[in-house]
């Protein structure tokens, strides 16, 4: 019975029928994947993407040159020199992240505390090069400036959970 | 000898000792502020208290004489709680800026908040604001960060001897200030620093410059007075970032000076980081192999009886030694330490050491200077002067010399050897203490003796101590306190003109006749080079550019006193060993290396190849080595009849406390500091983070 029963599916193409109709079925279902650089999923506010560092509202820089983000690093991926700035005040002259240690635990940003340093929201920091990827105080107040209006929302809608 | 139970645990203490400090034999740990070891006890933070069974209210424990059947209990409920409403008080005002704040990390109020503390403020006004406060170029202050503790005040009072801070205003308005905004003129004020409990007073050259987590600590000898106090030397990467004194009850206790305290900042200008070699008129980089093979050539063609060398003030004994062992194999008789002029008896030990031991200054009842200001040369040994004479209210202290501006009264005498020879039939009232005295001291500064009858002077001196009965069998109280780090060691090694050699000042004299054609300067800078022939070819081995390297036709980078292992003795003779806190810069290398390389250029290799061969040798050599942290016991033998002595009035060695070697001298602090105290001021005002 077993040989008949074979060798009548095999004859009929029944596996292959069943595939198409799967494939049919989908075919007129709403579709689950997304045009990724065109279209992006939702994230969370919690999202921990690329870091920025970010300026108080009248364009001061929020780092205080504290070092508490350098101390809790666990990848050592952040560098941080500082000095006091002409106005007296203790600013950082260098603050640097390795992004190729960097292990985005987001731990940085709970140890800042003037919510200086953050991991925003943006992920698509792809680079050609390593080099790229070192980035200095430079291009983290870049992203912090580019960013801010979301991040801002993002650390709004997550207060009330902290 | 009151015997009481703390937290259930008898113990028997000294009449007078404190509910704290009998704690603290019990390794039972009070929490405090204003309670300091070795301070008076004002009792004022609160943080301390205690419950003591049948007391109404909880004690304070560090004003609390023990009494008999006391029972104290530490850690109850109350006691908890008590301390829980101090803290609380405490942090009303005082602001949340740890993340700003220097003493981050490391700071009293903030470590014993995690313990006392409430996680949120239940204080609802304004916080008070207190205005910073200018306290010189070396301390920083943050005025709101106080809580009025007073140790800054009992500090500059008791043991600086200047009483410039005070507590102003009452209640909540209070606070520390100076009476006159201007720099503390105290040697030690850079142990307010160290006092201070929270973030009130921090060093300004530190200011904001890295976390005290991040340092890595290394602790070795200071070299910027022959004191060897015990320092910490903080570092990152390979930057000195800051000084801090060691516990050492013997030496410093927990004080430095400011020079050894902020001086480190002249470890990072005009450093000799690669060879050099004199082209003409200017000096041209060149590479180690290139200054060797050229010192090789030059030596080659001199006899070594025409070789002279001179150590300089910094140099460790390791280098000293291989300085020592490498002239002998040249045959050269002509080396010598004493660089300043100085002439005395370095024959005998006795003669030149600090006999007496700094701890037991304290001890004297009877002091006379001659020739020196220790205020300026050794503040270790003049705080020591200083605690002996507020111990003792009346105890005479005799200064031979300059007019000082010390921190204790004391009897001025005279100006020279009139005076010191007069002592003898003097009837004066401090010639009698001293007579009578049982621990008589003598302290004679190596300044006095940079003139031609410094020998004379010296013996005069012992002489006086002799007759005075300042040398006892049981207690020395003759003293001679140099300034350099190096001396005592350079001595010990034997780094004096040998048979037929010349002194320094002869050395550079005799280049222009030719009977000195090489010179060697392992880091001599403070020398007086006028009459120094062109003819003469100079090695300068050292790590800064300064007096020394100009004259040089080769110069060989070495290293400073933080970037090698090296052992130092102090005036006491007691010999310390130094840790390399970083690396020297650049090409520069440590000086014994240096030496061991040039002696196989100059076909005389020394028989050592690492610090531990070389360190055996020098022992080997000479055996009082051995002991390393106890002072040399040196027998007295006397120092002979004196000379004549000329008129003229005994000088100390130090005319500027702030720069006295090549470090302090390239330091931007200690030339703040020089013209703060000279009164040319560049006053800032006090930066608020």
């Amino acid at each position: 019975m077993t040989f008949l029963d074979k060798t009548a599916r095999s004859f009929f193409l029944v596996e292959i029928v069943k595939g198409f109709w799967l494939t049919l079925k989908y075919f007129f279902k709403p579709k689950v994947t997304i045009n990724y650089p065109f279209e992006k999923n939702a994230i969370s506010p919690r999202f921990r993407g690329e870091h920025a560092l970010r300026r108080y509202p009248n364009g001061e820089e929020r780092c205080i040159a504290c070092k508490l983000c350098e101390a809790i690093c666990p990848a050592l991926a952040i560098t941080i020199e500082a000095e006091a700035r002409d106005d007296g005040s203790r600013r950082t002259t260098r603050y640097d992240i390795d992004m190729t240690k960097c292990i985005y635990c987001g731990l940085c940003q709970e140890a800042c505390p003037v919510d200086a340093i953050v991991e925003g929201p943006n992920f698509e920091f792809a680079t050609e090069t390593r080099e790229e990827l070192y980035y200095d105080k430079d291009k983290l107040l870049e992203n912090g400036e580019r960013w801010e209006a979301q991040i801002a929302a993002n650390l709004k809608m997550d207060a009330p959970y902290r | 000898m009151p015997k009481l139970t703390i937290d259930g645990i008898e113990i028997t203490v000294e009449q007078g000792t404190s509910i704290l400090q009998a704690a603290e034999q019990l390794g039972i740990e009070i929490p405090r502020f204003c309670y300091h070891d070795r301070l008076s006890v004002p009792a004022n933070c609160r943080m301390c208290l205690v419950e003591v069974e049948g007391a109404p209210k909880p004690v304070a424990s560090c004003a609390q004489p023990c009494g008999n059947d006391m029972k104290v209990l530490t850690k109850s409920p109350k006691v908890v709680k008590a301390r829980q409403g101090v803290m609380e008080f405490l942090l009303i005002n005082h602001p949340l800026d740890c993340p700003i704040c220097d003493q981050g990390g490391e700071c009293d109020l903030q470590d014993q908040s995690v313990a006392y503390g409430y996680d949120r403020s239940r204080y609802a006004e304004n916080k008070r604001a207190v205005k910073e406060k200018y306290l010189g170029p070396l301390i920083d202050t943050h005025m709101n960060r106080c809580i009025q503790c007073t140790r800054c005040i009992r500090f500059s009072e008791e043991l600086g001897g200047v009483e410039s801070l005070g507590l102003i205003g009452r209640g909540e308005v209070v606070e520390i200030a100076p009476y006159v905004e201007k720099m503390i003129e105290s040697e030690l004020s850079g142990n307010l620093i160290d006092v201070c409990p929270v973030g009130a007073l921090v060093s300004r050259p530190y200011e904001f410059k890295a976390r005290p987590w991040e340092l890595r600590k290394t602790e070795t000898i200071d070299v910027m007075d022959a004191v060897g106090s015990n320092i910490r030397v903080d570092s990152r990467g390979n930057e000195v970032l800051r000084v801090l004194p060691r516990l050492n009850e013997e030496i410093n206790e927990e004080w430095i000076g400011d020079k050894t305290r902020f001086a480190y900042d002249g470890l990072k200008v005009q450093r000799l980081d690669r060879p050099y070699i004199r082209d003409g008129k200017k000096l041209r980089e060149a590479t180690w192999e290139e200054a060797f093979a050229l010192i090789a050539s030059k030596l080659e063609k001199i006899d070594g009886k025409q070789i002279g060398a001179l150590v300089g003030d910094l140099a460790a004994m390791e280098e000293i030694k291989a300085l020592k062992d490498l002239m002998n194999a040249w045959g050269s008789p002509h080396t010598d330490c004493l660089i300043d002029g100085a002439v005395f008896d370095a024959e005998n030990a006795g003669g030149y050491l600090f006999n007496t031991n700094i701890a037991d200054i304290e001890k004297a009842d009877a002091i006379l200077l001659v020739g020196t200001n220790p205020r300026w040369e050794a503040p270790m040994i003049n705080l020591r002067i200083r605690k002996a004479a507020l111990a003792n209210r009346d105890l005479p202290i005799g200064v031979i010399g300059e007019q000082l501006d010390l921190n204790y009264k004391y009897e001025y005498l005279g100006a020279g050897a009139d005076t010191l020879t007069g002592l003898r039939k003097s009837k004066s009232a401090f010639v009698k203490a001293l007579k009578k005295a049982k621990n008589p001291v003598v302290i004679l500064g190596a300044g006095a003796l940079r003139r031609k009858d410094g020998k004379a002077i010296q013996q005069a001196v012992a002489q006086i101590a002799e007759e005075f009965k300042i040398i006892k069998k049981d207690w020395n109280g003759f003293n001679m306190l140099h300034t350099a780090a190096s001396r005592i060691g350079a001595l010990t090694l034997g780094f004096v003109p040998g048979r037929g050699g010349y002194n320094a000042a002869k050395m550079i004299e005799e280049t222009k006749s030719g009977k000195i054609k090489a010179l060697y300067l392992m880091g001599a800078d403070d020398v007086n080079f006028k009459g120094l022939s062109k003819k003469a070819f100079v090695i300068y081995q050292g790590h800064h550019g300064d007096h020394g390297a100009i004259h040089a036709d080769v110069i060989l980078p070495g290293a400073a006193y933080t970037e090698k292992a090296g052992v130092y003795m102090n005036v006491e003779g007691r010999a310390q060993i130094a840790r390399q806190a970083v690396f020297p810069p650049g090409e520069a290398r440590e000086d014994w290396k240096i030496l061991r390389a040039l002696s196989d250029f100059t076909g005389s290799p020394l028989p050592y190849d690492n610090l531990q061969g070389l360190r055996a040798a020098m022992v080997t050599d000479h055996p009082e080595l051995q002991d390393i942290n106890v002072p040399m016991k040196v027998k007295w033998k006397g120092l002979g009849v004196p000379g004549k002595i000329l008129k003229a009035g005994f000088e100390t060695s130090i005319k500027n406390y702030y720069q006295t070697n090549v470090i302090s001298r390239h330091s931007v602090t200690m030339a703040e500091c020089t013209a703060e105290a000279s009164g040319k001021t560049n006053k800032k005002v006090a930066a608020n983070g």
